[in-house]
């Protein structure tokens, strides 16, 4: 058989289709403020928002295999460290943001020489028990507000844009630019040398340990990177919300079981996944939010039947229908004649 | 005197704790199934016992004979309709099964209870003390060590003097083999969770006779059951009896010091038992 | 003419998309002792699985005394009467030697088999009951194996190289106690890699290779060079 016939490429028709329509897609939000009302815009960054925080989420459970509970330390220290660089540091929001990301890494790494100690399930209550330690420990801080929290100065606000549209326009561009951010950074990660190796954790540890890899620093790398764009994620969270607390900050409810809910049902362990499972759960809460407890018990539900019956999600069902890879991580053989795919 | 009379109320309150966390230890060691809904079962159970106290007008402590046979039967039904299919080499599906279940019995005790704290009265036993060398000991705090005791000591024995508890080790050792020796392992795994309901509906009644409860308490619950069984060492309930002492010691001394620090002195100490000793004070070696 | 106490016809097993078992059909006569030989990789421990119900097969290509057993759980094939001696012993490590004994006898089957009879037949085993089996010598831990089948009282035993890993003078002893066990009707199946002391102990005797039968016959008739053709596969 000659071999001479074939060639090896990463990218497909249903890929490159994607790209063109993710690229004509993006061009529209980004001129969202233009064309859409206030609440919309609210939403729409919202979703970006959750996005990114389901993005991180899946890249540590569903490929580093680190099942987390307790991202809501991060979301949190993030939404306070905003609050206290541009309370007490003077810095502007934008600043204190990306400094926030930087304070989060480094708190990181504390956290995981600690709670690596634990494996599996027992890992995912250990970063619950962090996410209570940070909660309480904030609480305990009387300048900002103590148990009950405290509210962003509005001069501090107002130091983002000139006049209110601007000022939401600015932030909705941030959350867009954050979930782009966010999705591309895991992309091109996963397509690295780095990412390979992740890859090969998630499917086989034993094996990927016999191959050399440091299964432990590679998870270690990824735990410290997710922590520190958790953390910018959720300052931008807070500065949305213009007020923090730490029952707010480190709700498990808001930043853990919904973005599990948003990656199990997406798909987990892909990069698609969270994108589907996004626009799946707003739109569930759109139409069911009303119903309150009820609501929440039919995501559970949901939750637990896909698990049982379709674990590898939405996402998982059609790939594996298809064939499909809509973000090109994989390696395919091509005959040569084989015009376009 | 003080810090004696909080260290032994320290110490009681283990005993609480080791209720919490005796049942989250025999699922681990039967089929390696950590319950994220754990903590919620044991609110469950609270709210079934206060349930059977108002309507049957009897003593929390009597409705432990409804409230036992009622969570070990929704335990083996879990277990077999819902648990058993989550089992197997990936940790991902029993943990996100688990966390859905957690979330469902959260909402529907907020639905059918509304998020008012609620008690049961034991009447004259939750205030009743007697005086020790000095110190005055609550009758309540000293019965819920004296059950944990006797519950750690009846799963002792069920595991190592019962046709059962064979069962139990040998499924856990070999799924493959034990079925050999004619062990339906679906049936048996219903029976673990069975069982560690059984010790949960133990919990919840004493933790409702104890303080006040909401639908929300479970994560707290689960937290302190997990802290007491790393403390005390995977693997080894006497183990987790100690563990669970560590840590109420932990928190009142902590509360003794500032009331606020209560929880994070108990979170604190776990982290640092996680630091310098990994495995826990008493891990069980295994052969 | 005996009727077979096992007849297996167009057997197929997978390990997921591999198949280990192409097609196979043997029988075991009732009483008898029956040999199955074979090289590694041929399919003798998935057959051996197949029968006692660890793997996923068609309902009627396992018949035990003519009744379709091939889709039942192992647990329940335990209860009809079928015992498995497994490959590399796998004793229990969290039961004591006399525990792991107990439990081979949950079934509670009636028959000649207890504690007091295995402790007869292997000594050794009631000065060692309360250790942790783990921690006995590989000899000793295959006495504990074979003794845990036969607490079921099995009419049909099957034996998966109980020969491997063993010092010769103590696979001598083992085989030595062989005809005592097997005497008194119970039918066995043994899984050797050790062609010369599976035709010794057999009267019949099947070789595998790559899933498939390639030779069947009696034990004290097979030609030696029949026997290397059959297990090596050269034709």
């Amino acid at each position: 058989m000659s071999v001479s016939g074939y060639h090896v490429t990463r990218t497909s028709r249903a890929a490159q289709a994607a790209a063109v329509l993710g690229a004509i897609a993006l061009v529209i939000l980004i001129a969202a403020p233009w064309w859409a009302g206030r609440a919309d815009l609210r939403l729409i960054g919202e979703l970006c928002l959750y996005l990114a925080l389901a993005s991180l989420w899946n890249l540590m459970a569903g490929y580093a295999g680190l099942v987390s509970v307790g991202q809501q330390a991060y979301v949190g220290f993030g939404g306070y460290m905003l609050f206290a660089l541009t309370i007490f540091g003077g810095l502007n929001p934008i600043q204190a943001i990306v400094i926030a990301g930087v304070l989060g890494a480094a708190v990181s790494v504390p956290v995981a020489a600690l709670i690596f100690r634990l494996r599996g399930a027992y890992f995912a209550i250990g970063t619950w028990v962090m996410a209570e330690v940070f909660r309480l420990s904030f609480a305990q801080v009387s300048a900002l507000g103590g148990g009950s929290g405290t509210s962003l100065p509005t001069g501090i606000v107002r130091s983002l844009a000139d006049g209110r549209s601007a000022r939401e326009a600015l932030a909705y561009w941030l959350a867009l630019g954050m979930a782009v951010l966010v999705v591309a950074a895991v992309y091109l990660f996963l397509r690295s040398r780095k990412g390979l190796a992740l890859t090969a954790i998630r499917d086989n540890e034993l094996a990927a340990a016999s191959l050399g890899i440091d299964i432990w620093k590679t998870k270690f790398l990824v735990y410290v990177v997710t922590s520190a764009l958790t953390a910018m994620v959720g300052g931008l969270i807070f500065l949305q919300k213009l007020r923090i607390s730490p029952d707010a900050a480190f709700s498990v409810n808001d930043w853990t079981a919904f973005v599990i809910f948003i990656v199990v049902i997406g798909g987990i362990g892909t990069i698609e996944g969270p994108i589907i499972g996004t626009l799946v759960f707003f739109a569930l809460r759109e139409t069911l939010a009303d119903l309150g407890t009820i609501y929440l018990m039919i995501l559970g539900l949901v939750a637990i039947v896909v698990m049982l019956k379709a674990p590898r999600g939405i996402w998982g069902l059609i790939r594996s229908r298809f064939d499909l890879e809509l973000f090109p991580l994989g390696y395919r053989v091509r005959h040569k004649q084989q015009k376009g795919a | 005197m003080d810090w004696v009379n909080a260290i032994v109320q320290g110490t009681l309150l283990g005993g609480l704790y080791a209720l919490f966390a005796a049942g989250l230890s025999l699922i681990f060691g039967v089929m390696r199934l950590v319950n994220i809904a754990h903590g919620d079962l044991i609110v469950l159970a609270a709210y079934l016992g206060l349930t059977t106290t108002v309507a049957l007008g009897i003593h929390p402590l009597v409705a432990l004979l409804v409230v036992i046979p009622a969570m070990a039967g929704i335990g083996y039904v879990l277990q077999r309709a819902v648990l058993n299919q989550t089992l197997g080499d990936d940790i991902l599906p029993p943990l996100l099964v688990t966390f859905g279940l957690s979330v469902i019995i959260q909402n529907a005790l907020l639905e059918g209870f509304s998020a008012d704290p609620q008690k049961m009265d034991a009447g004259a036993l939750e205030t009743a003390s007697f005086g020790l060398g000095g110190l005055s000991l609550g009758v309540l705090p000293v019965l819920t060590f004296a059950v944990a005791v006797m519950v750690i000591a009846g799963l002792q024995w069920v595991f190592y003097h019962t046709a059962l508890g064979r069962a139990f080790r040998a499924t856990s050792d070999n799924q493959d083999i034990a079925q050999l020796m004619g062990l339906n392992k679906a049936h048996v795994f219903g029976l673990a969770m069975a069982l560690s309901l059984a010790v949960v509906a133990i919990a919840g009644i004493f933790l409702g006779i104890r303080t006040s409860f909401d639908p929300s308490i479970g994560g707290g619950r689960l937290v302190f059951g997990f802290e007491a069984v790393i403390i005390g060492g995977l693997g080894n309930l006497w183990g987790t009896l100690a563990g669970g002492v560590i840590l109420g010691v932990a928190q009142t001394v902590g509360a003794k010091i500032d009331p606020g620090w209560q929880l994070l002195a108990g979170h604190l100490v776990f982290l640092l038992i996680l630091a310098v000793r990994p495995n826990g004070l008493f891990p069980r070696v295994d052969g | 003419m005996h009727d077979p106490i096992l007849d297996i016809k167009g057997l197929d097993a997978f390990y997921g998309d591999f198949q280990a078992l192409y097609d196979l059909a043997l029988h075991v006569v009732e009483g008898e002792v029956l040999a199955i030989i074979g090289a590694n990789g041929a399919g003798k421990t998935t057959l051996l699985r197949s029968i006692a119900g660890l793997m996923k097969n068609g309902v009627e290509q396992v018949r035990y005394r003519d009744q379709p057993i091939g889709a039942l759980r192992a647990d329940q094939i335990a209860g009809l009467g079928i015992a498995l001696v497994p490959e590399g012993r796998q004793l229990f490590p969290s039961l004591s030697v006399e525990e792991n004994l107990m439990i081979g006898g949950r079934t509670n089957r009636k028959g000649p088999w207890s504690l007091k009879a295995v402790y007869e037949l292997f000594p050794i085993l009631k000065e060692r009951k309360s250790q942790a089996s783990t921690t006995l010598s590989g000899g000793q831990q295959q006495m504990v194996a074979i003794g845990r089948a036969l607490m079921a009282n099995p009419d049909l035993i099957l034996f998966d190289e109980i020969s491997l890993g063993l010092a010769p003078i103590i696979i001598k002893d083992i085989y030595a106690a062989l005809p005592g066990i097997v005497g008194g009707g119970m039918s066995a199946v043994i899984v050797e890699q050790d062609i010369i002391k599976a035709l010794s102990v057999s009267s019949r005797v099947y070789c595998l290779q790559e899933g498939r039968v390639s030779l069947e016959g009696k034990s004290d008739a097979l030609k030696r060079e029949d026997i290397s053709r059959a297990y090596f596969g050269i034709t």
